[in-house]
């Protein structure tokens, strides 16, 4: 797990003047997997490109087992792709399309049939040799397209937006599956997402990127529960940001009351963001909260409800399964733990998370 | 609402009846009547004569040859084309189709004199040195004129088709291990030969039947099918014969087309 797969060392790419990767540095373990996660044009896809071969980056370097293949052809490296439109070859059924790769690399008719029948067993689509790719549903294609990359026992498997086009159900279904896979395959997986909740459901790990910088790497849960900066926190599931002051080591002040929180080292009277998702304000008796507020609005979400509140000046929103009424009064209360503090952007890179852009 | 919408298809109706259905059923009678009006079929016979036979084969295997210098010399422009973006395409596609909308006569006539014995190009071959260019008044002049003629005919369904296919296709068989020979060969090709196709048709059955190019560059000694029948026309004055020739020449391109219709159909959804 600990061993450095692939290593990406000052990747820059510049398309028509405008820098869409800066000096980006990442690496990725062996048997991981990572998902690059982010809105549309934040440099994700470039940078699976840039792995996969199909674009070469501007300055920098792509190591690979110890190997420098930045300038090294797609058809010689030991990875593969799925492409997000799934690209399979439309003249040729679905047993061809996965003996593709085989077939080049001259593998032996039965080594070749052996291969197809395992791969489509692998992704469920037994019985699916002759059929055409046209005829063939997204979701299925979408297995076809993994089976004709399996087949080639890659060390890397390259993943761009791949359950982009399927519907909701569809789409749950197969990050069940893509887990299922990876962890029978032993393979990496690097994976491309704008979608937070694949990239949570499915990743070892999470790279956040943004306008080509990567705003935090971490686990699922670091990315969730400890965001680095408020372009994190607001792309990952909701959040309340807030422009507080730190007073002193685990105490906040945000809109004039004083919160207890977890926090040390950021100063005194220093000025920082703070996030508080919303799953994580407690609406109590209006005596006994920090802050008092009133129920401005309620929305029934099915697993809980969604409420802003309306407290010290600013809405406050609130994820509860209890339910309480427009215009009530209520405390708002929050554990010292559920306070994120953020330092407020600094330099150039940090720039690019404001808020506006997302 | 209906019955407007036909009534628009009338002008075009007359114009196919008086120009198209018309003539054709006219070239019918000729050709299975003589001259005072009796049933025959000796017109068709014709065809067997030792003339008409070499004039036929001739005309298929220029048209066949010129296809084929056609379709190797407009492949790799299509992909040049079909890989530049669009503001560059434009100019050379402008710079491709300019001839087209010049007079297809003054274009013959100019390689006419451009290839005389004593032509601009044997002037400027003399100048330099070189063996004169002696082509005149041979196939290779006739099959010289046809691929300049029919040239763009090829080159734009082939750009038409290549464009159209998705770069993800070329890029997935990368990925998959092939090099850049191996994924033209099994992914290029086979999903451009709808574009093929239409190009060898629309190159072939126009060479197959001219009699311009053949007349103005053969110097009226190469015969090819089309020329035959001009001549039972014009000549000999004989509609009927001509009329039973031009059938026959009509059953070949039917022919032609029913085989490159069943090619394709065979060649989408399964193996290469």
């Amino acid at each position: 797990m600990s061993n450095k797969l692939i290593n990406l060392v000052d990747i820059t790419k510049v398309y028509d003047g405008q820098t869409v990767l800066d000096e980006l540095n990442l690496y990725i373990r062996e048997n991981e997997f990572l998902t690059l996660l982010g809105p549309s044009g934040c440099g994700k896809t470039t940078t699976l490109r840039i792995i996969g071969g199909f674009e070469n980056p501007d300055r920098g370097q792509v190591i690979f087992n110890g190997q420098d293949i930045t300038t090294l052809p797609p058809y010689k490296r030991q990875l593969n792709t799925v492409f997000q439109k799934y690209a399979l070859f439309p003249h040729m059924s679905i047993a061809e399309n996965i003996a593709f790769g085989l077939k080049i690399k001259g593998k032996s008719r039965q080594y070749i049939n052996d291969k197809i029948k395992y791969a489509l067993k692998l992704v469920n689509l037994e019985g699916f040799e002759n059929r055409s790719p046209s005829l063939l549903s997204g979701g299925q294609q979408q297995r076809v397209a993994i089976a004709r990359a399996i087949v080639n026992e890659p060390k890397v498997l390259l993943l761009d937006e791949p359950l982009g086009a399927l519907d909701l159900k569809l789409r749950q279904d197969m990050q069940y599956e893509l887990i299922r896979l990876k962890n029978e395959l032993g393979i990496t997986f690097i994976y491309v997402t704008h979608d937070q909740e694949e990239a949570l459901t499915m990743s070892d790990t999470i790279v956040v990127m943004n306008q080509g910088y990567i705003q935090q790497i971490g686990t699922p849960e670091d990315i969730y529960n400890e965001p680095q900066n408020a372009f994190v926190a607001d792309f990952i599931g909701e959040s309340n940001i807030f422009p507080g002051l730190m007073i002193e080591d685990r105490l906040v002040e945000i809109f004039g009351a004083k919160f207890a929180c977890v926090d040390e080292g950021f100063g005194r009277n220093k000025p920082v963001d703070v996030v508080i998702r919303p799953e994580d304000i407690d609406l109590v008796k209006p005596k006994k909260g920090i802050i008092t507020g009133r129920v401005t609005s309620l929305i029934f979400k099915g697993v809980h409800y969604e409420m802003d509140v309306m407290a010290n000046g600013v809405e406050w929103t609130v994820h509860s399964t209890d339910m309480v009424p427009v215009g009530e009064e209520v405390g708002i209360w929050v554990e010292p733990s559920d306070i994120q503090i953020m330092h407020k952007p600094e330099s150039e890179d940090e720039e690019a998370v404001s808020l506006e852009e997302s | 609402m209906k019955n407007h919408k036909k009534w628009l298809s009338g002008p075009y109706a007359v114009w196919a009846a008086g120009f198209t259905i018309i003539p054709l059923l006219m070239i019918v009678w000729y050709a299975f009547t003589t001259e005072e009006g009796n049933f025959t079929l000796e017109n068709l016979t014709q065809i067997a004569a030792p003339e008409t036979v070499k004039a036929l084969a001739l005309a298929l295997l220029l048209a066949a040859v010129s296809t084929l210098i056609c379709l190797l010399l407009a492949y790799p422009l299509a992909m040049i084309l079909a890989s530049k973006n669009v503001s560059q395409t434009n100019f050379i596609v402008l710079i491709f189709i300019l001839p087209m909308w010049m007079n297809f006569l003054l274009r013959t006539l100019a390689w006419q004199t451009l290839l005389e014995k004593n032509g601009v190009i044997n002037m400027a071959l003399r100048f330099l040195h070189l063996p004169a260019l002696e082509i005149i008044n041979t196939p290779y002049a006739i099959i010289l004129g046809m691929v300049y003629n029919f040239l763009p005919y090829m080159v734009l369904p082939l750009y038409n088709v290549l464009i159209k296919i998705d770069r993800d296709y070329i890029n997935a068989a990368k990925d998959l291990g092939a090099n850049s020979v191996q994924s033209f060969l099994r992914v290029t090709l086979p999903l451009s030969v709808p574009g093929i196709i239409s190009g060898v048709t629309m190159v072939f059955i126009p060479s197959l039947t001219t009699f311009v190019i053949s007349d103005l560059l053969g110097g009226g000694k190469i015969l090819l099918i089309g020329n035959v029948i001009e001549q039972e026309f014009k000549q000999v004055n004989n509609w009927n014969v001509g009329s039973a020739l031009s059938l026959v020449l009509m059953f070949f391109i039917v022919i032609n087309m029913v085989l490159v219709a069943k090619y394709d159909k065979d060649g989408e959804g399964t193996t290469f």
